[in-house]
């Protein structure tokens, strides 16, 4: 987490500085700038949200990868569509609900909590709780054993074993 | 019984396994099945100036093949659409040209045959979205009021043509 957060930092603190110097840069003045130099989107904020919404999504070619990740011809027209949207003036959440009416909630990394989805969410409890159960019954079966019955021929038996060195 | 317990529980886990080692991971249920078709507007292959919306097809059952001249699956079940389109058991097909240029489907569909009613262009692929297409080929059906019915996923040949659309066509009357 403190990775993700660092990494985040970082992020931001350099788009904060190289763009502005990027974006000064007067560019009919200097031919001889790379165009590869030239910021890749127009806006900073966006394309934040945009990345950190798109770790969230699933592409749907490459259905393990996140859609931030995903080479795909049709995950990259995907981010842009989301572009767009953010660009419209629309919340992450109108995105979100943009995507999923088309593609179901397939698309989202982290399934809402809903009746289908319940034994999803809380399979992995009940099966805790069950384990938990079956633990603390062994247990209560342990503590309360209060020993097998032996009788004297079987002590006998017993006694005979040690004495017998070989 | 008790120590057969570990066993059964065992055993219904493998059986959920083995069911989904079976499934098929791109067959995503559509949300779009029992709801009403995308709509949109985009100028057909071979004629630019004519534009085809799903409302064009209101009031019969129709099929939206999604496919691309460069897609290999596509060739393979283009033979059943030219065979369904030839012996008009099938409801008319549209063909929606994703994301690949238009000279290429125009020329493809001259050299194989069209079996297609119409076929819109969706160069940016952005139709393509709002159907929630993930891949080529995809084939809906739709109904005689614009509802969704089917979504199958990849190419068609006769087992899911007879198994899968030959009964829901039926349902719907066609």
């Amino acid at each position: 987490m403190t990775s993700r957060l660092i990494q985040q930092g970082l992020l931001t603190v350099f788009l904060a500085f190289s763009l502005p110097i990027l974006a000064n840069e007067p560019a009919a003045a200097t031919p001889a700038v790379s165009p590869t130099a030239q910021p890749l989107f127009a806006d900073v904020a966006i394309e934040a949200r945009l990345t950190h919404l798109s770790r969230e999504l699933r592409c749907v070619v490459c259905q393990n990868e996140a859609l931030v990740d995903s080479p795909a011809e049709l995950a990259g027209d995907m981010r842009q569509e989301i572009r767009d949207l953010m660009t419209a003036g629309k919340t992450d959440q109108e995105v979100l609900s943009f995507l999923t009416s088309r593609y179901g909630d397939f698309v989202l990394f982290r399934p809402p909590f809903k009746p289908v989805t319940y034994l999803l969410w809380v399979g992995p409890f009940v099966f805790l709780g069950f384990g938990v159960l079956v633990w603390f019954m062994a247990l209560r079966a342990r503590r309360t054993f209060k020993g097998a019955p032996v009788n004297s021929a079987q002590l006998a038996a017993a006694a005979r074993l040690l004495e017998d060195k070989p | 019984m008790k120590r057969w317990l570990p066993l059964v529980f065992f055993m219904v886990l493998v059986g959920f396994f083995a069911k989904g080692l079976f499934l098929n991971p791109r067959e995503v249920p559509s949300p779009f099945i029992g709801k009403a078709a995308p709509t949109f507007s985009l100028p057909v292959v071979g004629d630019a100036q004519t534009a085809f919306s799903p409302a064009d097809m209101k009031g019969q059952i129709w099929m939206l093949n999604v496919w691309a001249p460069w897609c290999v699956s596509c060739r393979v079940e283009h033979k059943l659409l030219m065979a369904l389109a030839e012996s008009r058991t099938a409801p008319p097909i549209v063909g929606l040209n994703w994301k690949d240029k238009t000279r290429e489907a125009e020329q493809l569909l001259a050299r194989t045959g069209n079996p297609y009613v119409a076929v819109p262009d969706d160069l940016s692929g952005r139709v393509g979205i709002d159907w929630g297409v993930t891949g080529t080929p995809e084939t809906y059906v739709i109904d005689r009021a614009g509802i969704v019915r089917l979504k199958h996923v990849g190419p068609i040949d006769m087992d899911v043509w007879l198994n899968k659309f030959v009964p829901k066509l039926k349902e719907l009357g066609a």
